[in-house]
C-alpha cells in the first residue's frame, strides 16, 4: 500500500546474513566447556514388557559418565509423565508419555535409558551395550484393526484401543440423505508422513548452582510450553528454569511437542553438574519424533440434479499412535475443515482416534487440513463426473459467495467458538486460478496431447482454513536509552522470518529503519507468557500485538518529544532514530533522548505527567479464527507405462489478507506446496505388521527434491480480515492444504481415457500402473 | 549415527593393500566412501580395520588403446563423466553416469567401489554387464581377469576373494557410431533405479541390426543380460511395435519384490524400459536422435 | 579415546594441525575442532547434502568422509565463501535477494554445491540448476528461491567476469 515505509515491502530478511555466512547458532552448534554428549537406548519393539535393564557394562566403559533409567530419575520427578494433551471431553483414556520407559514399551523408538559420555561416539558405543530383556507382546499396527473385536491392546493396561471419539455436524442429515436424488459414497485412505525438518531435534542443558537455575536450549517451537512442563515434572519454581530457542532448522509441527529426551537431558545435566547435549540423528527422528499418519474415511455426499450439495456425512478412523503428545486437534481439524468453502446445508462426521503401537501422531504443517479438503474435493469431483458437470462448474454452484460473508457455519472450533468465515472472495479466487492455468483451453490441449500419445490432465481444488489461533501472543516494544528499539515476544521462529515480520510492523511506526529494531524471541525469560510458532498464527497474534505496542510507544514518544521540542504532537514525525518537526530539519531529538527522559531521574518528575518507560506491552486477544482461502490448479503429465507423474504447471492463488512482506508470503506458500507435493506423490512412512518402521532413512522415505518440483506460479488476493488491526491471516500452512486434492484430480483427469480413479494419497507409480492394467484387463 | 571404533590404514601401494587384507581380521576397504560411510555411520557394518584406498598410487586412470578401454579401480565417477574417451568410446557409460547419484557423490564415488558394492540397482554394474567388461583383480598370487558375467556371485557379493583388490575394469568399445541408451526409472533424479535398461546396437548400412546387447538392472540380484532378445534383434529394423513384442520377454525375468515395488511392477518396467532403450539406441545408431 | 592420528589441513585458507580420532567424520571434525559449525549435519547418511563442503574445490559430503582422510588437503566451508568479513559472495547476496533460504539449515550445502556448479557451468538453465542441487534437500523453500538465486548469481558472476 502506498505511503508505507517498510510495511508491505519485499524487505530483505534480517535473519539472512548470519545464516548465509555460517554464523547461525543452531542447538547442535552450542559448545560449552565440560560439555557431555547423550545418546538414547530405544525400544526396538513395537510392543513389549521390559523384564530387566542391565546398565553395568555400559556404565563402566571408558568415557561413559552415566546411564540413567526411569528408576534413577524417579526421586527427582514430581510428575513422571509429560502431561501435554489439549483438553477435550472426547477422551476415553489418558495416555501421557512417561519420561523414560517404565515396564512396558509401546512403540519402536521409545526412549528406555539415556547414556551420557565424553563424546557422542562413545555414548553410542555404550548405548549398544545396555542390555534390555524384552518379552514381546502382540502389537497393533493398523488403526482399523485396532478397533476390531479381539484386537490386541496397544497398552496392556488399557481397557481398549480407543483414545477418543467425537462427532460434529449440523442440519437434518438423515432425512436429507433419505430424500436426496443422488448420493455418492467413497472410501479414502490418507497418509501423511513426518516433518523431516532438515535439522533434527536437539537439546543442550546446564545447571548453574550459583543462580540455582536450569537452562535448556531446545530446538522447539514453544519455549514457554517446555518451561511449564519442566516446572510440572521437576517441581521447580518459575525462576529456576529458563528455556531458550536458538536458531531452529525447520519445525513444521513436531517441534511444537515437548519430548521425553528434553526432560532426560535436563535431569542428566542437573545430576552430573555438567552441560549435556543431545542432538537427535536422522534415524532417531524417523522413529521418535511425532508424525502424521493414517486416516481412513467413509464418506458420502448428497446432491441434487444440478450438482448443488444437499449434505455430506461420514466417519473417520484416525491413527493416534501410542500416546497423546498433543491432543485430538489433528483429527478435529480434519473433520472441521471438510465443508468450509461450500454451502453445505447439513453435515455430520463421526471420528474415532485409535491407539496404535507407533510413535505418537501430532500435527505436521497442514495439521489435518489437507485431509479434510481432499475428502470434500474428491467428493465434488465424483459428483461432477456422475452428473456430467464440469469440475469448476460444480464448485461455482456451491462456493459460498462473498456477499454472504461473514458466514456462520453450523460448527464450533475446539474452543467451542462458532466457525465464522470472515472475509474473502472464494469464487474470484478460483476463477483467477482457472484463468492462469487456462482451464478453458485445456480440453483442446489435452486432445492434441492424446493424439501424440501423451496423457495430460488438469485438476483444481479450493480450500478455506482457519488460521491465527489465539488466545494471544505477548509483545513488548521498548525504546532504550541507546535509541535502539527492542521487541520482545513469546513467539518462536523456525525459518518463517518472524524477526523480519515483527520488525517491519514495528519499524513502520517507529522511524522506518529496520536496522534500528532488535527482535528478541524464543526465550522464556523475556516475557512471562508465550504460546509459540504453530497453526499459522504468529503474524495474526504477535503481529497484532506488535502493532498495538508500537503504536502506543509511538504516541508516547511523540508526546514526550512534543514536550521536549516545545512543539505540537501533530507537527512531529519519527524518522530513523530521531523525532523531528516536519519541515524544520534542525528541530529534532533522538529516540534515545526521548527514552531517557522517561527512564526516570531520582527526585524529578517525568515530563508531561506520563507513565515511566518508553515501552508498551500488548496482548492482542484473538477470539475467532480468521479464515484464509485459496485455490490450487495443477496440470500434470502421467506416463501410463511407468506411473510417473510430472508437473507441467502449478498455480496457486491465495488470500491471506494484508501482506506484510510479499517475498516471505510467497516463500511460505511455495514451501508449503512442496510439502503437499511430497505428501501426494513421494512421502510414505511405512510400518510392517509388527509395527516395525520400515522407512527410516532418506533413501527409503522420499522428500521431494529440486528436479521434481515445478515452478509455482502464484497469485495474491488481499481481503483484509476485520478480526485484527493488521487485517492479516495466517499463511504458513496454506500451500500444503489443497495440493493432494488438486494433484490427484489432475492425475485422474490425465488418465481419463483409461477410466481409473484414485481414492488415496500418497499415490505411487506402481499403483498407477496397476490400476491402468486392471482397467485394461476389465475392458478386455 | 557415528562410526564404531576401528583401526585405520592408508597404504600407498596395491601390494600393501593385499598384504593388509591377508593379515588383518575383519577389514573393510574404503574407496569413495559413498556406500561404506553411510553403512559405518548407521553401524550396519562394524569392521575392526578400515583400509583406505585413496592414497594408493596408480589406480586412477582412463586409457584407450585402439578401443580397448581400461579404467583404474579408484577412478572417480566425475572423472569418467567428464572424460572425452568415455564420451566418445563408451557413451553408454556417460549416459548412465548422468543418472548416478548427485554431483557430490560422483566427485567421490569410484567405479571400483560401485562394482565391489554391487548394488543390484546401480548403474555402473549394468554398464559393465552390457559391455561384457572384464574385471581385473589382484591378490597375493598376482592379477586375474574376471568376465563381468562371472563377477556377481550372489546379492551384493562379487567374485573377489577376501585377499583380492579390484584394481581395474577393461571394456572393449563397440564400433564407432553404435547406438546406445541407458534408460532408468527412479522415483527422483539421482535415486537408485527401481529398474534400468541398457542397450547397445550396431546397425548395418541397410538399417538392420547387426549386433545387440540388452541389460536389465534393478530386477534381480545382479544385472540381467537378455540374451534371447539380443539374438532376436539381429536383422530387425527398429520398428517400435516389433521391439515392443520382443521386450515382452522381460516379463519372465525372476524379479525382486519389496515394499516399494512388486516383482510384477519391476517386470513391467523392464519390459517398458527395454523397449525405450532399444528405440533410443536405434535412433542414435541411425542418426535420428 | 580410540585410535588417533595427527593431521594437517587447510580450512578456508587457514592451516590446522590437529589430533583426530580416526573414526571421526570430517563433518564432526570441522564442527568440533576448528569449531566451524556452519557445516550442518542433516542425515549423516549422505542424502540431505547439508554437510557439503568443498574438498580441493570439489563438492563432497563431509559426513561421508573421515577427517583423517583429508590430511594435507584444502577444505572450504560456508564460513570461507565470502571474500571478506563485511562483504558477501555474489551467490550469498543472490540468496538473500531471492529468498533462497528460510530456516537456513540446508544453506551451507546449497552454497558450496552451487559454487562448484557455477564454476563448471557459468550459464546454466533452470533445469540444470535443479539437477545440480538434486543432492541437497530443502524442506522450507520448495527450491524456487534457491533456483532463482542460483540463476541470478550466475548472471552476477558472468557480469563481474565480463567487467
Amino acid at each position: 500500500m502506498s505511503g508505507w515505509k517498510v510495511f508491505g515491502s519485499r524487505a530483505k530478511r534480517l535473519e539472512d546474513p548470519a545464516l548465509l555466512t555460517g554464523q547461525g547458532r543452531f542447538v547442535d552448534d552450542i559448545i560449552l566447556p565440560e560439555m557431555l554428549h547423550a545418546a538414547f537406548v530405544r525400544s526396538p519393539h513395537g510392543h513389549a514388557k521390559i523384564s530387566r535393564i542391565d546398565v553395568e557394562q555400559a556404565q563402566t566403559m571408558d568415557g561413559v559418565q552415566a546411564v540413567y533409567t526411569l528408576n534413577d530419575f524417579r526421586p527427582h520427578l514430581t510428575n513422571e509423565h509429560l502431561v501435554v494433551g489439549l483438553p477435550s471431553p472426547a477422551y476415553k483414556q489418558e495416555l501421557d508419555r512417561p519420561a523414560l520407559a517404565n515396564d512396558e514399551v509401546v512403540y519402536v523408538g521409545k526412549p528406555v535409558a539415556i547414556v551420557v559420555a565424553d563424546t557422542r561416539y562413545i555414548a553410542e558405543d555404550a548405548a549398544a551395550m545396555v542390555m534390555v530383556d524384552y518379552d514381546i507382546l502382540p502389537a497393533v499396527a493398523d488403526c482399523r484393526a485396532a478397533l476390531e473385536d479381539g484386537a490386541p491392546l496397544a497398552h496392556s493396561t488399557s481397557p481398549h484401543n480407543i483414545l477418543a471419539q467425537f462427532d460434529m455436524g449440523y442440519g437434518e442429515v438423515d432425512s436429507v440423505f433419505a430424500n436426496a436424488p443422488h448420493v455418492y459414497s467413497e472410501s479414502m485412505w490418507q497418509h501423511r508422513g513426518g516433518s523431516q525438518s532438515i535439522e533434527c531435534r536437539g537439546a543442550v542443558s546446564f545447571y548453574d548452582p550459583i543462580e540455582d537455575l536450569v537452562t535448556l536450549y531446545s530446538a522447539t517451537q514453544a519455549a514457554h510450553t517446555a518451561k511449564n512442563i519442566l516446572i510440572d515434572m521437576l517441581g521447580l519454581d518459575e525462576n529456576q528454569i529458563r528455556v531458550i530457542i536458538p536458531d531452529v532448522g525447520g519445525g513444521f509441527g513436531p517441534k511444537l511437542v515437548f519430548y521425553q529426551e528434553d526432560v532426560a537431558v535436563v535431569l542428566a545435566a542437573k545430576l552430573l553438574g555438567r552441560p549435556v547435549k543431545w542432538a537427535e540423528d536422522r534415524r532417531e527422528h524417523f522413529i521418535s519424533t511425532t508424525q502424521e499418519r493414517d486416516q481412513f474415511w467413509d464418506v458420502e455426499i448428497a446432491v441434487d440434479n444440478d450438482g448443488k450439495i444437499l449434505g455430506l456425512r461420514g466417519s473417520m478412523i484416525h491413527d493416534h499412535g501410542a500416546y497423546t503428545a498433543r491432543g485430538i486437534n489433528l483429527a478435529f481439524n480434519s473433520a472441521l475443515i471438510v465443508s468450509l468453502p461450500y454451502d453445505v446445508p447439513c453435515y455430520y462426521m463421526d471420528v474415532v482416534l485409535a491407539v496404535t503401537n507407533k510413535v505418537p501422531v501430532t500435527p505436521v504443517r497442514g495439521a489435518g487440513h489437507p485431509q479434510g479438503i481432499f475428502v470434500m474435493e474428491r467428493l465434488l469431483d465424483r459428483a461432477a463426473r456422475e452428473l456430467g458437470i464440469d469440475r469448476p462448474e460444480i464448485r461455482r454452484r456451491n462456493l459460498i459467495p462473498t456477499e454472504q460473508l461473514p458466514y456462520t457455519k453450523g460448527l464450533k472450533t475446539r474452543g467451542d467458538a462458532p466457525v465464522i468465515l470472515d472475509s474473502g472472495d472464494y469464487l474470484a479466487c478460483m476463477e483467477d486460478a482457472l484463468e492462469r492455468i487456462d482451464f478453458t483451453g485445456f480440453l483442446e490441449r489435452q486432445k492434441k496431447a492424446l493424439q501424440e500419445g501423451r496423457y495430460i490432465g488438469v485438476g483444481v481444488a479450493n480450500y478455506v482454513k482457519g488460521t491465527g489461533r489465539g488466545p494471544f501472543e505477548t509483545v513488548t516494544v521498548r525504546i532504550g536509552p541507546s535509541g535502539k528499539i527492542m521487541v520482545y515476544s513469546g513467539a518462536a521462529a523456525m525459518g518463517q522470518s518472524t524477526q523480519t515480520m515483527l520488525t517491519q510492523i514495528v519499524a513502520e511506526h517507529l522511524g522506518g529503519d529496520m536496522e534500528n529494531v532488535e527482535v528478541v524471541i524464543g526465550d522464556s525469560s523475556v516475557v512471562p507468557m508465550g504460546i509459540g510458532g504453530s497453526a499459522s498464527r504468529q503474524t495474526v497474534t504477535a503481529g497484532s500485538s506488535a502493532l498495538l505496542a508500537a503504536r502506543e510507544v509511538q504516541d508516547k514518544a511523540l508526546k514526550v518529544a512534543a514536550h521536549m521540542l516545545e512543539a505540537s504532537e501533530e507537527d512531529l514525525e519519527i524518522d530513523g532514530n530521531e523525532i523531528r518537526v516536519k519541515g524544520v530539519p534542525d528541530l529534532k531529538v533522538g529516540l534515545g533522548k526521548v527514552a531517557h527522559a522517561v527512564a526516570g531521574t531520582p527526585g524529578y518528575a517525568l515530563p508531561g505527567g506520563i507513565e515511566p518507560g518508553m515501552e508498551a506491552t500488548k496482548n492482542f486477544m484473538v477470539d475467532d479464527l480468521t479464515f484464509v482461502n485459496g485455490t490450487a490448479a495443477v496440470e500434470v503429465e502421467v506416463d501410463p507405462e511407468t506411473g510417473k507423474v510430472s508437473f507441467l504447471k502449478y498455480v496457486i492463488v491465495h488470500d491471506c489478507g494484508t501482506v506484510v512482506n510479499p517475498m516471505i508470503v510467497e516463500g511460505q506458500v511455495i514451501g508449503g506446496t512442496a510439502h503437499g507435493i511430497g505428501n501426494t506423490l513421494f512421502e510414505w512412512m511405512g510400518y510392517d505388521e509388527t509395527a516395525q518402521p520400515i522407512t527410516t532413512n532418506f533413501a527409503e522415505y522420499l522428500l521431494v527434491s529440486a528436479p521434481e518440483m515445478p515452478h509455482i506460479q502464484m497469485g495474491h488476493m488481499e481481503s483484509p480480515t476485520p478480526l485484527n488491526p493488521l487485517g492479516v491471516k495466517g499463511v504458513g500452512e496454506c500451500g500444503v492444504v489443497p495440493a493432494p486434492a488438486a494433484i490427484i484430480s489432475a492425475v485422474e483427469n490425465a488418465l481419463s481415457p483409461f477410466g481409473v480413479f484414485f481414492d488415496h494419497v500418497p499415490l505411487r507409480p506402481p499403483e498407477i500402473v496397476e490400476k491402468i492394467q486392471s482397467a485394461k484387463a476389465l475392458a478386455g | 549415527m557415528k562410526p564404531p571404533p576401528f583401526s585405520y590404514h592408508d597404504p600407498s601401494s596395491v601390494g600393501e593393500v593385499i598384504s593388509l587384507l591377508g593379515s588383518l581380521e575383519n577389514p573393510k576397504l574404503l574407496a569413495g566412501g559413498q556406500s561404506l560411510m553411510p553403512m559405518l555411520n548407521m553401524r550396519y557394518v562394524m569392521p575392526d580395520h578400515v583400509i583406505d584406498l585413496n592414497k594408493v598410487d596408480g589406480l586412477s586412470y582412463i586409457n584407450d588403446e585402439g578401443g580397448a578401454i581400461s579404467i583404474g579401480g579408484m577412478t572417480r565417477q566425475r572423472d569418467l563423466e567428464y572424460s572425452d574417451v568415455i564420451k566418445a568410446k563408451c557413451p553408454l557409460m556417460h549416459d548412465a553416469l548422468l543418472q548416478v547419484g548427485h554431483r557430490q557423490t560422483r566427485n567421490r564415488g569410484t567405479i571400483g567401489g560401485s562394482l565391489s558394492h554391487l548394488d543390484p540397482a546401480a548403474e555402473l554394474p549394468a554398464v559393465c554387464a552390457a559391455h561384457d567388461a572384464v574385471i581385473v583383480v589382484q591378490g597375493p598370487n598376482g592379477e586375474r581377469d574376471i568376465p563381468f558375467a562371472d563377477f556377481p556371485v550372489a546379492y551384493m557379493t562379487p567374485a573377489t576373494e577376501m585377499d583380492e583388490l579390484l584394481i581395474g575394469v577393461k571394456i572393449q568399445a563397440w564400433a564407432e557410431g553404435h547406438g546406445y541408451a541407458f534408460v532408468e526409472f527412479a522415483r527422483r533424479h539421482g535415486d537408485f533405479a527401481i529398474t534400468s535398461a541398457a542397450a547397445l546396437l550396431e546397425v548395418g548400412s541397410d538399417g538392420g541390426i547387426t549386433r545387440a546387447s540388452l541389460t536389465v538392472g534393478g530386477v534381480g540380484a545382479a544385472p540381467v543380460r537378455m540374451n534371447e532378445i539380443e539374438q532376436a534383434l539381429i536383422g530387425q529394423f527398429g520398428d517400435e511395435e516389433k521391439l515392443r513384442e520382443l521386450c515382452e520377454a522381460c516379463r519372465e525375468i525372476d524379479a525382486l519384490g519389496d515394499v516399494y515395488a512388486s516383482s510384477e511392477y519391476r517386470q513391467h518396467l523392464a519390459t517398458v524400459l527395454s523397449r525405450r532403450a532399444l528405440v533410443k539406441a536405434y535412433d542414435r545408431a541411425t542418426g535420428k536422435a | 579415546m580410540g585410535e588417533t592420528r595427527k593431521i594437517s589441513l587447510s580450512v578456508n585458507g587457514k592451516t590446522y594441525e590437529e589430533e583426530v580420532e580416526v573414526r571421526f567424520t570430517l563433518a564432526d571434525f570441522l564442527r568440533q575442532q576448528p569449531g566451524l559449525t556452519g557445516t550442518h549435519l542433516g542425515c549423516e547418511h549422505g542424502v540431505c547434502g547439508a554437510c557439503t563442503i568443498l574438498l580441493n574445490g570439489r563438492s563432497a559430503r563431509s559426513c561421508l568422509m573421515l577427517a583423517v582422510q583429508v590430511d594435507g588437503q584444502e577444505i572450504t566451508t560456508i564460513e570461507g565463501i565470502a571474500p571478506s568479513e563485511d562483504e558477501m559472495h555474489p551467490l550469498q547476496e543472490a540468496f538473500r535477494d531471492n529468498h533462497g533460504l528460510q530456516c537456513g539449515f540446508c544453506t551451507p550445502g546449497m552454497l558450496t554445491t552451487l559454487i562448484e556448479f557455477l564454476g563448471d557451468n557459468p550459464d546454466p538453465t533452470e533445469q540444470e540448476v535443479r539437477e545440480a542441487i538434486s543432492g541437497n534437500l530443502c524442506r522450507c523453500t520448495g527450491y524456487q528461491g534457491i533456483v532463482a538465486a542460483a540463476l541470478d548469481a550466475a548472471q552476477r558472476l558472468r557480469e563481474a567476469k565480463g567487467a
